[in-house]
């Protein structure tokens, strides 16, 4: 080799055919090949040490254009290998084929539960968002109330209506997240993303879940969230169907 | 699987950046990290925060660039 080079990983999936991945490039262009151990198969590429050694990386990582095309380039990948996969993280670069190798038959029979448990079932990504509310109406007045009286009636009216729409979100996307989780092999609570991420600033995100749906599912599903949207009168959004990023290995569900 | 992008046919680009915001998440945070002394790296925390503070920014005036 004429400059040092590492190995990036995609996935891990059952004994896979190098020729499945003809024609398929990773990030920074390279041609997709596999590493094959103990009855699995490494979707990898070669990257140059001078772009994918620690240090450089380090400094790319913050840059997002180059963040943006190589979580692309890595999710593009993993979503055209055939059958079930177990994405690897984002960035995770190992020695050479041989050290992988290694990692792969060692850790073998997690891995492969873990391909057993995404087997025909996708993830599908679930975000509630907080109906917009109009502002509290002051309590109506009572006759014959002095106005020492008719302050805290006012007062307690407006904290109470703040508190209950505050509970009213929590029993929403609970029970939202309750029947979903019904519905799927496995559901991950993930963060809520901040407002300026999600497009919607005015509206708080209740809900931020991943869930593990078999694929024979999936309509059901999908129609089951956009239910429950117009049931509850709420934004509700579906993305999917994703790679199991979320439910990468047993022990990830709920 | 076909793009997991929310369907928004009035805004193709809000969409994508959101799309972006749903990949990161993921790539970032989920996976398997299969790891040993032969590792090298893998995507840490800090420096994803620091990515998503220049998201914010970038989604921000994508925004403003819609008139939203």
């Amino acid at each position: 080799m004429t400059e040092p080079h590492a190995v990036w990983g995609y996935a891990v999936t059952a004994r896979l055919s190098p020729d499945r991945l003809a024609g398929l490039s990773g990030v920074a262009g390279p041609p997709v090949r596999t590493v094959a151990a103990a009855g699995l198969t490494a979707a990898v590429s070669t990257v140059s040490l001078a772009e994918f050694g620690e240090q450089p990386l380090r400094r790319r990582l913050e840059d997002l254009a180059w963040l943006e095309a190589t979580a692309r380039a890595h999710h593009q990948v993993i979503d055209a290998l055939p059958g079930p996969a177990i994405p690897l993280r984002l960035a995770t670069i190992y020695r050479d084929d041989a050290s992988l190798a290694g990692l792969l038959a060692q850790r073998q029979a997690e891995l492969a539960a873990g391909l057993r448990q995404v087997t025909e079932r996708a993830e599908w990504g679930v975000k509630l968002f907080a109906a917009e509310r109009p502002a509290v109406a002051d309590a109506p007045e009572r006759a014959g109330a002095g106005p020492g009286l008719s302050y805290l009636r006012r007062r307690g009216h407006q904290l109470s209506a703040a508190e209950q729409a505050r509970q009213a979100d929590a029993v929403l996307a609970e029970q939202v997240h309750a029947e979903l989780r019904g519905m799927a092999a496995a559901a991950q609570l993930r963060p809520a993303q901040a407002a300026e991420l999600t497009g919607e600033p005015r509206t708080a995100m209740l809900l931020n879940a991943a869930y593990l749906v078999d694929d024979g599912t999936a309509a059901r599903f999908a129609a089951a969230v956009r239910e429950l949207g117009r049931r509850h009168r709420t934004r509700i959004e579906l993305t999917g169907p994703w790679p199991p990023y979320s439910f990468a290995l047993p022990g990830t569900g709920p | 699987m076909s793009h997991p992008v929310p369907r928004d046919p009035d805004g193709a680009l809000r969409a994508e950046r959101i799309a972006l915001v749903d990949l990161l998440d993921r790539v970032l945070a989920g996976g398997v990290v299969i790891s040993g002394e032969i590792r090298l790296s893998v995507a840490d925390v800090d420096l994803v925060q620091i990515s998503l503070q220049a998201l914010i920014a970038s989604v921000s005036t994508g925004l403003g660039e819609l008139g939203d």
